[in-house]
């Protein structure tokens, strides 16, 4: 409140010299406070979310973050606690429990965000670029009348943004001139998690949200029958330090295992392009692309994948790209570190043969 | 039940891209121009519903400038009955952002009481993402974004809507009228064919103004400048399986 008071008196000063009154407008604005818009999972705030955390540090390094997490049950208030010391700039956890929240439907969460939002009175508001952050975060942004940025991914002044268009064959900086909240969601894959460990003694408060705003018609026009995900025990596409991508030419369902096998043995998750989930060798969330997830691993190995503009735009941030393919001519050998052309399946199957099992 | 489709003019997704040398904008100077991929599965979505008896009239409409009117005769080709165009010259430095359009198709909506508003879910261009919601948060519709799969129950005017999520796919149901937002797997859209061109013609596209709509379509993001993206230092091609683990584990250090 101090740094406050003095921003004001500061720019108070400034008007009083006859500067415009504009001044202290800036100088309010300028007080930097965000609501992150959290996802949690098992009882722990996702890592996406965390690298909503990132972002909120890197709009401004005074950020003050309230942490919102709604749901219900005991996992609930397992991953408030967590939320409570993941960050040093977490400054108080808000939770909202109810049955309504149980699953992530936009309408009753825009709602919830649009009041949280106009209590605290936030000058920003994150959410990852998850596909329950980019179902909402439109939604409450239009019910709050602003236009959010998003998919960015990187922050250079507190209203100032790099995003991908073109399939990321273009980078546009943009700055945002309207009204706050300054709202956005941001790709996880460029902020990391900050790596440091909080000190013990820094734990957030963790408060109820008020929940009267809610109301029967809030959550009456939309309900959640189910979720059917694939039952795997590899590593989250978005987060995996390394990921093994088959493309058409792995031919079946029962050559992705081949893939499997490896993954396995690299510890690494399991993508595909487009076309390999088109033709049903896998599910759709395993599918890497400018529509589908972005990567961006350590290390990308692309069997049988030819390289479309629309695929490169999910793995190009990726830091070492291999690329198998029979065509010398495919386009993914352009973005690729190391290739070889040649037969996928006899480079596989070398590959399982020298590489050891993970211990 | 009338089905209002929104469509897009952009770059044909198979054009690579140039950011103009004084780096204001990506140049579309002499570019191929098609609908946008994902408008193209709303259209088709639009038509099968009409086909199935749950629809009486595909409406499409548009937002942008003069040659935008393309998109709406290739939405009335593939079959749509009649199209809007909103006009709108763009200003490359003040974009036209989601919110704007949202706006102008609630007006539209609230003009033409559809049953169902259908959307791509994101512009191959901007790669927004966002039209969709904020249409359905403006007219306090839900929402049924990324769809894989789409059924409608006219009796108890309900959408069952199975969605393409981070997890795996998601069904959700849905109250009309509603938004949906298209997503790849959807359908496999038709390619309007010669008589079907002719036809189109004759069918009617009514225009319209921003402001004859009473939308005011501000922009509240302002282009700084535009990039290419940092480029890939030139790889190498091996030789063999060997070659290959051991660059992955004593060059790039990964392995």
């Amino acid at each position: 409140m101090a740094m406050a008071a003095a921003l004001v008196a500061r720019a108070l000063r400034r008007v009083r010299a006859g500067g415009a009154r504009n001044v202290a407008g800036e100088a309010l604005r300028r007080l930097v406070s965000t609501l992150v818009v959290a996802e949690h999972e098992g009882g722990l705030v996702k890592p996406s979310s965390l690298s909503a955390l990132a972002a909120a540090e890197a709009v401004a390094k005074d950020n003050k973050v309230s942490l919102l997490l709604a749901g219900s049950g005991p996992a609930l208030h397992k991953a408030a606690e967590h939320a409570a010391s993941s960050h040093p700039l977490v400054n108080e956890v808000l939770v909202a429990d109810s049955d309504i929240f149980a699953h992530p439907l936009a309408e009753p969460w825009a709602e919830l965000l649009r009041s949280v939002q106009q209590k605290g009175r936030y000058s920003h508001v994150i959410a990852s670029s998850t596909s329950f952050g980019k179902n909402l975060l439109p939604r409450a942004a239009a019910l709050l009348d602003v236009s959010p940025v998003t998919d960015v991914t990187a922050i250079s002044e507190p209203r100032v943004f790099v995003r991908p268009i073109y399939a990321g064959n273009a980078l546009c900086t943009v700055r945002y001139t309207g009204e706050n909240p300054c709202m956005m969601s941001i790709r996880s894959t460029s902020f990391s998690p900050t790596t440091e460990s909080m000190s013990e003694t820094k734990v957030a408060p963790i408060t109820q949200v008020d929940l009267s705003f809610l109301s029967e018609a809030s959550s009456s026009k939309s309900s959640w029958v189910n979720l059917t995900s694939q039952d795997t025990e590899r590593p989250d596409l978005a987060n995996a330090r390394v990921v093994v991508t088959g493309g058409r030419g792995l031919k079946s369902a029962e050559n992705f295992k081949l893939l499997e096998q490896l993954a396995e043995k690299l510890g690494a998750a399991v993508g595909a392009t487009r076309a390999a989930v088109d033709a049903g060798y896998v599910p759709n969330e395993l599918q890497v692309g400018q529509t589908g997830k972005i990567v961006a691993p350590e290390l990308y190995i692309a069997f049988g994948v030819s390289g479309a503009i629309q695929h490169l735009a999910g793995m190009r941030d990726s830091k070492v790209i291999v690329a198998v393919n029979k065509d010398a001519d495919a386009p993914i050998f352009q973005v690729a570190d190391y290739g070889i052309v040649g037969d996928l399946f006899e480079v596989l199957g070398e590959l399982l043969e020298k590489i050891p099992d993970k211990k | 039940m009338k089905i209002l489709v929104a469509v897009k003019r952009v770059v044909d997704y198979a054009v690579k891209v140039r950011v103009r040398p004084d780096r204001t904008a990506v140049d579309t100077a002499s570019v191929k121009m098609s609908m946008n991929p994902f408008c193209e599965i709303a259209v088709e979505e639009a038509l099968r519903l009409r086909e199935a008896g749950a629809a009486a009239e595909v409406i499409a409409a548009t937002v942008g400038p003069a040659q935008a009117a393309d998109t709406l005769r290739t939405a009335l080709a593939m079959g749509a009955d009649r199209a809007v165009h909103v006009l709108h010259d763009p200003d490359p430095a003040r974009p036209l952002l989601p919110l704007a359009v949202a706006k102008v198709l609630r007006a539209l909506a609230l003009q033409e009481n559809p049953g169902l508003v259908i959307l791509g879910k994101q512009a191959i261009d901007d790669d927004c993402n966002q039209t969709g919601q904020m249409l359905a948060a403006l007219l306090n519709w839900p929402q049924g974004t990324f769809a894989s799969k789409v059924i409608i129950d006219k009796d108890k005017q309900k959408a069952t809507v199975e969605r393409e999520v981070d997890g795996g796919t998601e069904t959700i149901c849905l109250d009309l009228p509603a938004v949906i937002t298209t997503d790849l797997r959807l359908n496999q859209p038709r390619y309007a064919t010669l008589p079907n061109i002719m036809k189109a013609k004759s069918k009617v596209i009514k225009k319209v103004t921003p402001s004859e709509l009473n939308v005011d379509i501000r922009s509240d993001m302002e282009v700084v400048q535009v990039d290419e993206p940092p480029k890939r230092k030139a790889g190498v091609i091996l030789s063999s399986v060997d070659e290959l683990i051991d660059k992955l584990k004593n060059e790039a250090r990964v392995l």
